[in-house]
């Protein structure tokens, strides 16, 4: 290894040991926290405005924000970052429609999970058995593209091994969150969230000053093709139905993920959720905007490139001396790390609380609690957590090729499952189990359908026909078998 | 009802909840009609008619750059006038300990 290498893997190697002791300050909170299972898998629901804000602003950014989707922009120009931009109003739509209703019922029913929420109110094995299993299995799947997305770029950027990446990363993932709990994983996604503001500023700065200003760069761009300083982007590849649904898929959809979801009642006030609605919406509309415009400028700095994932690493290695390189560097892996230890941490929940608590051990949940099962429970939840961590880690060895579209495949197939059970669940008093279930059911395999077998629908990515079936067989179920058994309780409905 | 008696106090916690929740998606829909009408009303022409703003087309500088900065002062002013504080423990007002 040459000395460039030590220059960047130097703010790296500070960055990791930031994070790794973020997780023991965690972990001794955790060591006394009274009810250890509210501690783990919500940090007490102790989050502040600012915490809140960068843990949902990391639930939206991930490695297609960060390796994917500028690649795209790269290829598409200013289009993409049009597209991009429809992702601006996540942080109030998610917050305000789940909303505080969401945060006092969860209070009401000490929901931990978003399946806690989803047993309390459907009262059926059925759907949370569904829901958790789904959850588990499509978080694997978008933990699988997240890790390839982040050993990818640790390859491109340092020249070290895409093993090496993989490893270092990984390890440091999957410590963390087994340790550290709910707890470790909000305060890391505040520090990676600052990460990621330094590292887009540095880049962005640096594209703009090395293509010669704004203006030169537009033009360059508008002689290399003309199509790339339209909305449209080459061959019309961004047309407007695309376009269109992607206001449903990374926008209104974003309400139904449930690592989006259970942020939503793991904050500490109303306050908390105001802050965190202003701060987020800022930070993720920087990101969107600096990020894919570096990528769609790179097209003038380093022409030529073919493999969408590796157009980032190149770009940064150009642009940025060594030290920022790092700095950089550790901007998307931040943002990657961010997602996978969300969702690792949630897969543990739904195996833990969701299924094994509930449904083969319940006597551990009840009132009559012992040190001893307290203690087995603890040990059940970090063993979960990190052998779930090593089984995403030992699948992510062979990668295939564009990681944005298998991200978006969990992705879609997350909403399709969860969107409308969690809404119509907390604001139609009607909505009932049978509904629920079959809604689920229909959404994630006609997602899977269409998205082998059709592509896009009239045009529209395929999330668009799939959530209107899922809503559709909803309310047709549920009017159809609603008992007065079923309508929904004072919890739920009087505040 | 809460209209009539222009009651600030009358309304209950979910109530409020419910209308933040209107606002939230009101504020989404009114910027995607922003996005949409700026992005395509000044860049649906040939390319050799683009009429620039600080460097960028037009239509981009609209639709992305004043309409993210528009629309992030947007959201404060929601969350400023239009949210209200409420309890969300409900009755039981122990303070919660929590990360800082």
């Amino acid at each position: 290894m040459n000395s460039p290498d030590l220059l960047i893997l130097l703010p790296l190697f500070l960055y990791l040991i930031l994070v790794y002791g973020l997780a023991f300050y965690s972990n001794r909170i955790l060591s006394k926290a009274g009810n250890f299972i509210e501690e783990y898998f919500i940090g007490s629901r102790g989050m502040g405005g600012f915490v809140l804000a960068m843990t949902l602003v990391a639930t939206y950014t991930s490695a297609s924000s960060f390796v994917g989707g500028p690649g795209v922009a790269y290829k598409m120009g200013l289009g993409w970052i049009l597209l991009s931009m429809v992702q601006l109003p996540a942080a109030w739509l998610t917050l305000g429609v789940l909303g505080k209703r969401f945060a006092i019922v969860a209070r009401r029913i000490d929901a931990v999970t978003v399946n806690d929420f989803l047993r309390e109110r459907y009262k059926s094995k059925a759907v949370v058995i569904l829901a958790s299993t789904s959850l588990i299995v499509f978080f694997i799947a978008a933990m699988v593209a997240q890790f390839i997305g982040g050993a990818r770029l640790f390859e491109g950027v340092t020249g070290l091994s895409y093993n090496t990446g993989l490893i270092v990363f990984a390890v440091t993932v999957i410590i963390y969150t087994t340790v550290g709990g709910f707890r470790a994983v909000a305060l890391t996604d505040a520090v990676q969230g600052c990460v990621m503001i330094a590292g887009t500023t540095a880049l962005l700065f640096g594209v703009i000053s090395l293509g010669g200003g704004v203006e030169q760069i537009i033009s360059d761009m508008r002689d290399i093709d003309p199509a790339l300083i339209t909305p449209f982007g080459p061959d019309n590849f961004i047309s407007k139905p695309f376009i269109m649904s992607f206001w449903v898929l990374v926008c209104f959809g974003v309400i139904g993920l449930p690592h989006t979801a259970v942020r939503c009642f793991g904050y500490r006030d109303s306050r908390s959720m105001h802050r965190a609605i202003v701060i987020s919406t800022l930070v993720v509309g920087f990101l969107m905007l600096g990020m894919h415009l570096c990528g769609a400028f790179g097209r003038v700095i380093v022409p030529g490139l073919e493999v969408g994932d590796m157009i980032m690493p190149k770009l940064i290695v150009t642009v940025l001396p060594p030290v920022f390189a790092g700095l950089f560097l550790a901007g998307p892996l931040a943002a990657i790390m961010s997602t996978i230890d969300s969702q690792l941490i949630m897969a543990s929940a739904a195996i833990v609380k969701d299924l094994y608590l509930n449904y083969i051990r319940p006597g551990d949940l009840s009132n009559s609690r012992t040190v001893e099962k307290d203690r087995s429970v603890r040990k059940l939840s970090f063993w979960v957590t990190s052998i779930v961590g090593i089984i995403v880690f030992a699948a992510s060895f062979n990668p295939p090729d564009l990681i944005v579209w298998i991200n978006l495949f969990a992705f879609g197939g997350l909403q399709a499952g969860f969107l409308w059970p969690l809404v119509l669940g907390l604001y139609w008093e009607k909505a009932n189990a049978a509904g629920a279930f079959a809604s689920m059911v229909a959404g994630i395999s006609s997602y899977f359908y269409f998205m082998i077998f059709v592509k896009r629908f009239l045009g529209m990515h395929v999330i668009v026909p799939t959530l209107l079936i899922a809503l559709l067989v909803f309310i047709v179920v549920s009017l159809f078998t609603f008992r007065e058994e079923d309508r929904m309780s004072e919890i739920f409905r009087k505040g | 009802m809460s209209l009539l008696n222009g009651g600030k106090s009358a309304r209950t916690g979910f109530e409020q909840a419910n209308r933040e929740a209107l606002y939230s998606v009101g504020l989404a829909l009114i910027y995607m009609a922003w996005w949409y009408f700026t992005s395509y009303g000044a860049g649906e022409i040939d390319t050799s008619e683009y009429s620039y703003i600080l460097g960028f087309p037009s239509w981009f500088f609209l639709s992305c750059i004043a309409g993210y900065l528009i629309f992030s002062a947007m959201a404060f002013l929601m969350v400023h006038f239009l949210f209200r504080e409420i309890s969300l423990d409900g009755d039981d007002q122990e303070p919660k300990k929590g990360v800082k």
